[in-house]
């Protein structure tokens, strides 16, 4: 009936969370008889009568809804097959790879999408065989024409990410890149001082476990860049736009170009503010 | 190096002391590490006196060839390998009886313990190489395989702990328990046993004998080895703790 490990103590897998059937086993936590026992190498934490281990390390698994960047691996009659950086592969089919009307039989999939394309896609289902299927139609969805991909690892993307996005922002406001972090674990990074931007990513990556991550990382910037978090912020401009559940949404277009052939289009952080 | 030597020792323990001046429940210095190999999604060595071995684990991933599929869980595929120059005299490389028996029997110790149920048709692919060697190559490859599976996140039920025990002959001819068998004690002791646990769940993961032993002398080995099993398990915890422990970046 009781807690046996602290909040954010580091365990590993087997040792003992909780005692007793008050308490029930979240993620990387498991139930054996009357123990809550951890089931990976991580951060307890308790939430009410859950109890769960933040993991330090994993494979990306995917997750309905999940914004993330698919490598395209296969080019098919009527798919592609996309790489998500994790034990399973997605697909794309024709029907959501753009809003224009694809004819199998007249146009070359190959060039809308091609082998070795970073795509900015969202997991449409995961059906019953755990296949996965994403889409690459809606607002900010687009293959990628230039810039740099990183891989990190997946179990650090809510630390990348930050708070509503903070940590993004940060690292954006601060290199002047754009940037796209898929909740895979591959990110997109362009422009301004896309090697900084890099670099702080793997600063993350590194110590994400450490307490004080925000202030760190505003220290580390602060000091690569020469500016400070207060010009940036001063320099952000006054309105805020309208934000909706997905945080901003451009206005819709009518009578879309062929997205794919849109080029840049510095519609690439509109999923950011729902991460953790 | 010595050169391998036909002729049995007099004795393998003399007055409570062994070989190499160990007490017979003390394991041999161990010093065991994780993220050894940054390529791997999770790695680990294990020193145990003079056998070295370590362990690389790549990922939950798709599994190839697809006839090998499951469709409820994924297949934790080991390979154990000794390379050539891990003895004294040259191994011959390449996976043979020995090699292929230790591998399926590490890959079902893991099996129990790791959530397979979680990554279905996939594989979780665990490389086990023995460095140097000096007995109990298995159940160090085992610690190291356990370490780095948990090092890469892989969801599992408990840590394995193992370790060897057996039977020495002291300069009358009788018969000690050991634990942590070294080379000598493992050519020329009269028995010897392979061991794997679960600490927390109290399972027996792997069990394999040679030689013989008789009931009392068996259940009083694997007393030792429990016994044993403890300070290894608090070491394997250290390890896996220490990259992310303060004031290590």
């Amino acid at each position: 009936m009781s807690e046996i490990a602290e909040n954010r103590q580091l365990v590993v897998p087997g040792e003992v969370l909780a005692e007793g059937m008050d308490y029930l086993p979240g993620d990387g936590a498991y139930r054996n008889q009357k123990n809550i026992l951890s089931s990976t190498l991580g951060l307890v934490e308790f939430k009410g009568r859950l109890v769960k281990v933040i993991p330090l390390n994993g494979k990306y698994m995917p997750k309905k809804d999940d914004p993330v960047i698919g490598i395209v691996k296969e080019v098919g009659y009527n798919k592609w097959t996309l790489d998500l950086n994790g034990p399973y592969d997605a697909f794309m089919l024709v029907g959501d790879a753009s809003d224009r009307y694809i004819d199998t039989n007249r146009d070359k999939l190959a060039s809308i999408f091609g082998v070795g394309d970073a795509v900015i896609c969202q997991i449409k289902k995961i059906d019953e065989n755990l296949a996965v299927f994403v889409t690459a139609r809606g607002p900010g969805l687009r293959k990628l024409h230039e810039g740099r991909i990183i891989h990190v690892k997946a179990a650090k993307i809510p630390r990348i990410i930050g708070k509503s996005a903070s940590m993004v922002k940060m690292i954006k406001e601060f290199t002047g890149t754009r940037m796209f972090v898929g909740q895979n674990g591959i990110i997109w990074v362009d422009g301004g001082d896309e090697a900084l931007a890099v670099e702080a990513v793997r600063k993350i990556e590194a110590e994400a476990h450490v307490p004080g991550l925000t202030d760190r990382m505003k220290a580390f910037l602060s000091e690569k860049t020469g500016k400070t978090f207060e010009e940036i912020e001063a320099s952000r401009p006054s309105e805020t736009p309208s934000t909706g559940a997905r945080g901003f949404q451009p206005p819709v277009r009518e009578a879309r170009e062929f997205r794919e052939n849109a080029g840049p289009s510095g519609e690439d952080d509109l999923f950011q503010g729902e991460s953790e | 190096m010595s050169k391998m030597s036909d002729d049995k020792p007099k004795f393998l323990i003399k007055s409570g002391k062994r070989l190499d001046g160990r007490k017979p429940d003390e394991v041999r210095p161990m010093e065991m590490t994780v993220g050894v190999i940054p390529n791997a999604d999770g790695s680990a060595m294990v020193v145990c006196g003079k056998t070295k071995v370590i362990a690389a684990v790549y990922g939950p991933r798709e599994l190839h060839p697809r006839h090998q599929v499951l469709n409820h869980k994924a297949r934790v595929r080991v390979k154990y390998n000794m390379l050539s120059f891990s003895v004294e005299d040259r191994k011959r490389p390449g996976p043979g009886r020995r090699e292929v028996e230790i591998s399926k029997v590490l890959s079902e110790a893991l099996e129990r313990v790791v959530l397979t149920d979680r990554f279905p048709m996939c594989a979780i692919d665990v490389f086990v190489t023995v460095i140097q060697a000096d007995a109990s190559t298995r159940v160090a490859g085992l610690n190291a395989a356990s370490m780095a599976l948990a090092d890469a996140g892989v969801p599992m039920r408990d840590l394995v702990v193992s370790l060897s025990f057996g039977k020495s002959y002291d300069e009358k001819g009788a018969g000690h328990m050991v634990v942590d068998l070294e080379k000598e004690e493992d050519n020329w002791g009269m028995g010897d046993v392979a061991y794997a646990v679960a600490p927390a769940l109290n399972e027996i993961l792997l069990l394999q004998m040679d030689g013989d032993l008789t009931p009392e002398e068996f259940a009083k080995g694997r007393q030792m080895a429990d016994e044993a099993a403890k300070a290894i398990y608090d070491m394997q915890k250290q390890a896996l703790k220490a990259p992310y422990q303060e004031g290590s970046k």
